[in-house]
């Protein structure tokens, strides 16, 4: 264990390193198109595989027929479900959430049914991609296609198609004992509900929908596996846990642990969507039977049509307050699909939905339900910006009701240290109330609303919400090894993707005394570095920064014992701080890590700093709030952001450029699922808009400057108060463009996105359109 | 499939290949010449990140044939250094932390190059309607914004503003 003296970790620390914004160590290799992601990995003798997907959104598999894709020359392998082991059904805790294997498998191809458009049903390798395109299409599936249900409320009736004849509720009593789509039910209670809500002046109730959206990463999904005849594979990939692409190929495929090793590469964004696996046992699976290397890459069609998106939901809020604005019951109910098999992030939407509220009496039900489309994957702060985006609308409303001030509203019911959160545990040491005091005090809350360009017809609001995220813990490993230069390589297994390989060596940096150009740090596989889980939950720079902290001080306990062996003094007489050890008695000058290193050797052989966390008491959660104006086109319905400010507890920003980038992405991701984006399905689940063309992510000309606050209420578990920024940004801005846009018009949105059509169906039907008296209108 | 001999100037040399006719210019920079800076996020021309400079003008290399670039020029994101000196538009996405996986990043550099030819002083407007064809999904812009007028301004001999 460290010795005491090297703490030096008190919030009042002063930091070198920690708080300045050094080039990234990786930046030279990205801007000259040196970094190699997963596409660009390429091997003698590879071959290309293209996946077969299924055409009907719901259909039994009679049978496939490969035999005229096998006779097509240059086709070196196939495989169909019936190539996959069998696998028990089991829910498993994995990184943020559960995992039922047989689902990933049945997910990764399937064997008896198809359960969306896009499905994977057979793989090819052949010896360009082109072949491999032109073999898919000779395999003949013949399905016996049943009808598909593609909405969570059609989905819970009873007489809807039931998609897992085995699915049973969980968490209901009494037991459910017949199919059905709802797969589970999460409640909280607390309180007298009736009570509070017969007690209370004012109770405002709505609903909400919000559409399925995609991760949207630029980078397609990819997998490059090359099997040994000896058995052992070896998978390079894009993706944000190596780790757990090895767990999961080794369960599904049934294949020891140490018999695989993945090798993570540049990754092309993730946002949660890159958690789990799609194409790795497909690449080894035709690898294995093959006997060449294979290269599998999604097209953008895939991507949409077969991975990721989160969920679409339909969320009811009630909110009761007395006059003097005590918000004092909650009713709520959530109901997220969760794709083609269970696990929606319900649980965390209910969670999340009243987070930043103290609610003394509240009822919060959720439920799990299985569509149609594809199995969703985590989409940064996974589940809470539904919920956010329909508690903030009421919390807004409630507002206006009441008279007062929306952030004074949030500010009189905040949730800080020892509130009991939704679930039932207190929160920790938070920062809402000091992110509602930075959203006051911002040059944008203090601005006037000012006009339109063209204020005939467009009308200005000015909109806020607030978002919770929990943050996650889990497991890392880092290893720091001092070179005979005074170098230090810092080697940890967290897939880099916005920054936190310098995030962490600036870590290294700090308690080493070294300058961060002398950290190198790099991406191990997982072969070379102990286990690490997922970069997600807003972690890496937390979780696995802790480990690289510890790691540090192991380095430096290390470096004391080699420098008193130098002196022959006793070691507790040595101190080890910025990059120097010194000798406390004798008159020995200070040694520097530059003239120890070299000594290394002779004095015991060389120094490698471990350490290993499981950071789960570590976790600080993270609060954030936006600040949206609009302008609302009446004639179009076109809402435009013309101002937006992110505020965010990012407990300490280790590099704040960093740090600002995570908010302002999850910023404008919020800004695209509020506005434009969405899956839009035809009756017979086909998505009709598998293409950036037409699933509308906010290009530049969308947006103005993201103005980025950062709020630094340090996180008592972590020695430098580091909280993880990844995620929260994403929640808060659904909600607040929709309030920005009551603001302006009068008129409230309770659906996503609030694209053309939907606001103006909803300005109409509120009587808002194009008039002479338009001066009038925004104050209805 | 026959394939077809295509010569052509790749980043300031001349180089020589055969290709089918069906391949695109970016699958021939990447399979063929392994020039993998060049990224695909779409192959369907909405995403940019496989811009090129094609005779100077940028354009989606998803949605050029190979056979279509006989005697032309082409420049890629790796052709925009001068030797180990970084483009100014490459260290400006650096200082300004203007990535962060960095995968559109080749697309934005070259789309930016094109556009600082045509308009060495651009608006924050012309910036952002010229790079609209450019998608990022983790910087929301504004760092891009920042890093492509800091390195304009640079590159006119102006003192480049800081981003923040």
């Amino acid at each position: 264990m460290a010795p005491k003296h090297d703490q030096t970790s008190s919030p009042e620390r002063r930091f070198k390193v920690v708080g300045t914004r050094p080039l990234r160590h990786d930046g030279i290799d990205k801007v000259t198109g040196r970094a190699r992601y997963g596409a660009d990995v390429s091997l003698p003798g590879m071959l290309h595989g293209k996946v077969l997907r299924s055409p009907h959104a719901h259909a039994r598999i009679l049978g496939i027929d490969t035999s005229r894709a096998s006779a097509l020359p240059g086709v070196k392998a196939i495989v169909i479900g019936a190539d996959m082991p069998p696998v028990r059904s089991r829910t498993e805790q994995s990184g943020e959430g559960t995992t039922n294997p047989r689902h990933l498998s049945d997910n990764v191809l399937a064997k008896t049914k198809v359960l969306y458009t896009g499905h994977a049903v057979a793989a090819v390798a052949a010896t360009s991609p082109h072949v491999a395109e032109e073999a898919v299409a000779l395999i003949d599936v013949r399905y016996e296609v049943l009808p598909p249900v593609l909405d969570v409320r059609a989905a819970m009736r009873d007489d809807a198609p039931i998609l897992h004849e085995d699915l049973r509720t969980a968490n209901v009593e009494p037991p459910c004992d017949r199919p059905t789509n709802v797969a589970n039910v999460v409640r909280f209670e607390r309180g007298d509900l009736a009570a509070a809500l017969a007690a209370a002046d004012v109770v405002v109730e709505r609903e909400f929908d919000t559409a399925m959206v995609h991760q949207g990463y630029i980078e397609p999904h990819n997998a490059v596996a090359k099997v040994d005849a000896d058995g052992q594979a070896t998978v390079w990939v894009s993706t944000q846990g190596p780790f757990e692409v090895r767990h999961f190929c080794s369960e599904i495929l049934a294949i020891p642990l140490s018999q695989i090793k993945v090798v993570p590469a540049e990754i092309g964004g993730g946002f949660g969507g890159k958690t789990t696996i799609y194409l790795e046992p497909l690449a080894i699976l035709l690898a294995r039977k093959s006997g060449r290397p294979v290269k599998l890459v999604m097209s953008r069609a895939e991507v949409l049509r077969a991975t990721g998106p989160t969920s679409g939901s339909h969320i009811r809020v009630k909110l009761a307050a007395t006059k003097g604005g005590r918000i004092v019951a909650a009713d709520a109910t959530l109901t997220y699909e969760a794709g083609a098999f269970p696990g929606s992030p319900v649980w965390a939407g209910a969670m999340c939905l009243l987070a930043p509220y103290d609610i003394d009496a509240l009822r919060i039900e959720g439920h799990d339900v299985v569509v149609n489309r594809p199995k969703t994957a985590a989409y940064r702060a996974p589940g809470a910006s539904n919920a956010a985006f329909a508690a903030e609308a009421v919390v807004d409303e409630l507002a206006t009701k009441l008279g007062i001030d929306p952030v004074e509203l949030r500010r009189k019911n905040g949730a800080r240290e020892g509130t009991p959160t939704p679930a039932g545990p207190r929160h920790k040491r938070i920062g809402l109330l000091e992110v509602l005091d930075a959203v006051e005090s911002s040059p944008h809350w203090r601005a006037p609303l000012g006009v339109p360009s063209d204020a005939s017809v467009k009308r200005r609001g000015r909109g806020v919400a607030t978002g919770f995220w929990f943050n996650a813990g889990l497991q890392s490993s880092a290893t720091i090894a001092i070179n005979a230069d005074g170098t230090a390589s810092l080697v940890t297994g967290s897939p880099d993707i916005g920054g936190t390989r310098t995030s962490c060596a600036m870590i290294a940096a700090e308690e080493l005394g070294l300058p961060v150009e002398l950290v190198r740090p790099s991406v191990a596989d997982t072969d070379s570095v102990g286990h690490t889980d997922v970069t997600g939950g807003s972690r890496v720079t937390m979780a696995t920064g802790l480990a690289v902290y510890e790691a540090a001080l192991d380095v430096k306990r290390q470096l004391r014992e080699r420098a008193a062996a130098l002196w022959k003094i006793p070691v507790e007489q040595v101190s080890f701080a910025d990059g120097h050890a010194t000798a406390e008695y004798g008159g020995h000058p200070p040694m520097s890590l530059a003239q120890l290193a070299p000594k290394l050797g002779r004095t015991g052989g060389p120094v490698v700093g471990r350490a290993t966390v499981n950071a789960q008491k570590a976790t600080g959660a993270a609060y954030a709030a936006a600040i949206v104006d609009v302008d609302v086109d009446v004639e179009t319905g076109k809402v435009d952001v013309v101002r937006a400010t992110v505020v965010q507890d990012a407990g300490r920003a280790i590099h704040p450029a960093y740090v600002e980038g995570q908010m302002q992405g999850g910023t404008v991701q919020g800004i695209g699922w509020a506005l434009n984006e969405e899956y839009v399905y035809n009756a017979d689940g086909h998505l009709l808009n598998a293409g950036f063309l037409d699933y509308r992510m906010p290009v530049a000309l969308d947006l103005p400057m993201i103005d980025a606050i950062i709020v630094e209420v340090p996180n008592p578990g972590h020695p430098y108060g580091v909280r993880g920024v990844g995620e929260v940004s994403i929640v808060p801005p659904p909600g607040a463009v929709a309030n920005a846009i009551a603001a302006a018009t009068g008129v409230r949105m309770t659906e996503l996105p609030m694209s053309p059509p939907r606001v103006l169906a909803a300005l109409h039907a509120a009587g808002v359109r194009v008039t002479p008296s338009r001066l009038a209108a925004g104050t209805r | 499939m026959p394939k077809t001999h295509l010569t052509l100037i790749l980043s300031g040399e001349s180089a020589e290949l055969l290709c089918e006719p069906r391949q695109t210019l970016l699958e021939v920079l990447r399979d063929e010449l392994d020039l993998t800076g060049t990224k695909e996020g779409c192959a369907t021309g909405d995403c940019g990140a496989c811009s090129v400079l094609l005779d100077g003008r940028a354009v989606c290399a998803c949605l050029v044939l190979a056979v279509e670039t006989e005697g032309r020029t082409v420049t890629t994101v790796e052709g925009l250094a001068d030797g180990d000196e970084l483009h100014p538009l490459q260290r400006a996405f650096l200082e300004h932390a203007a990535l962060q996986c960095g995968i559109c990043t080749p697309g934005f550099l070259v789309a930016a190059k094109a556009l600082l030819e045509r308009n060495p002083d651009p608006s924050e407007q012309q910036v952002r309607y010229e790079l609209a064809g450019n998608l990022c999904r983790c910087t929301g812009y504004d760092k891009i914004v920042r890093a492509v007028l800091a390195a304009a301004a640079e590159m006119r001999g102006a003192a480049a503003p800081r981003g923040s």
